[in-house]
């Protein structure tokens, strides 16, 4: 399926996938991340169910200590 | 022949405001800062400078020497609460604003109480898991509250790398990529920078809707 990656067109070979999914396939290995979905926040604990669809504009940030 | 350029000098000047009026529509909005640390207490500094009528800011600890080397706090006070010396620092800046001061640890099911009122909320807190909690937290849980964040401030140089990014309702300020470690301490000039963009960020976000 083709998506927008942060800002970058992404062709993922999936029929189905899933933040979880998409965060394995891309290789983010970072573990605090920020994940919008068309603009919408996705928590920690709906990685495994929110589904990306084709078309998807996906963001994906990571957050760093300091303050 | 209308430019890009010439259309952004006009809407400057067209917006364009004296103190007196500035303060006026500040006067009425409310901020919400979480942690009262490097960005905390001079993002907060600086909002209480140009007006900000109400100030709502949180922290659960005390200060301590270390933190000296980039929070707005004095070496007298050392041993106190964060927020309430925060608090005593507003008041001796600007009176005029009214400060909300919370000693509590910040969580997912505390945070849209304390902050239900406020036309932005700044995420000033040094953890990334804290970052991200209250990102999930204000962006899934209080629809049409701005966000700004600080995130990437450690070292020292490197001044133009640090920049605003907007995404909806979230607003990153920072370099995005380095991180607080023993080797790479946040210091006074880059947190100072990155904590006056989220003010500057605020004053934007405020001004601009108004």
């Amino acid at each position: 399926m083709n998506i927008t990656l942060n800002n970058n067109s992404e062709t993922i070979d999936r029929e189905k996938l899933t933040v979880a999914d998409l965060l394995q396939v891309k290789k983010f290995t970072f573990k605090m991340l920020i994940v919008k979905i068309n603009g919408n926040i996705v928590k920690q604990q709906e990685y495994a169910t929110a589904e990306i669809k084709e078309g998807d504009n996906v963001i994906v940030l990571h957050l760093i200590s300091g303050g | 022949m209308i430019n890009k350029i010439n259309f952004y000098i006009f809407l400057h000047f067209y917006f364009l405001m004296n103190f007196e009026q500035i303060k006026s529509v500040l006067q009425n909005k409310s901020v919400g800062i979480a942690g009262c640390g490097g960005l905390g207490s001079n993002c907060a500094v600086a909002l209480a400078r140009v007006g900000v009528g109400k100030l709502i800011i949180c922290d659960f600890d005390v200060i301590i020497e270390s933190n000296l080397n980039r929070q707005y706090f004095f070496y007298d006070q050392i041993g106190i609460k964060k927020s309430h010396a925060l608090k005593q620092n507003i008041n001796r800046i600007n009176p005029a604003v009214l400060v909300e001061a919370h000693d509590i640890i910040l969580n997912e099911d505390n945070i849209p109480g304390i902050f239900s009122g406020c036309d932005v909320i700044v995420e000033a807190f040094d953890r990334a898991d804290m970052k991200k909690m209250i990102i999930e937290t204000v962006l899934g849980n209080m629809p049409g509250i701005p966000l700004v964040t600080g995130i990437g401030l450690s070292g020292w140089g490197n001044s133009n790398t640090i920049r605003m990014i907007n995404t909806g309702n979230l607003y990153i300020c920072g370099d995005g990529v380095t991180e607080a470690t023993d080797e790479n301490p946040p210091l006074a000039p880059r947190v100072g920078i990155t904590a006056n963009m989220e003010a500057n960020t605020v004053l934007e976000i405020l001004l601009d809707k108004h």
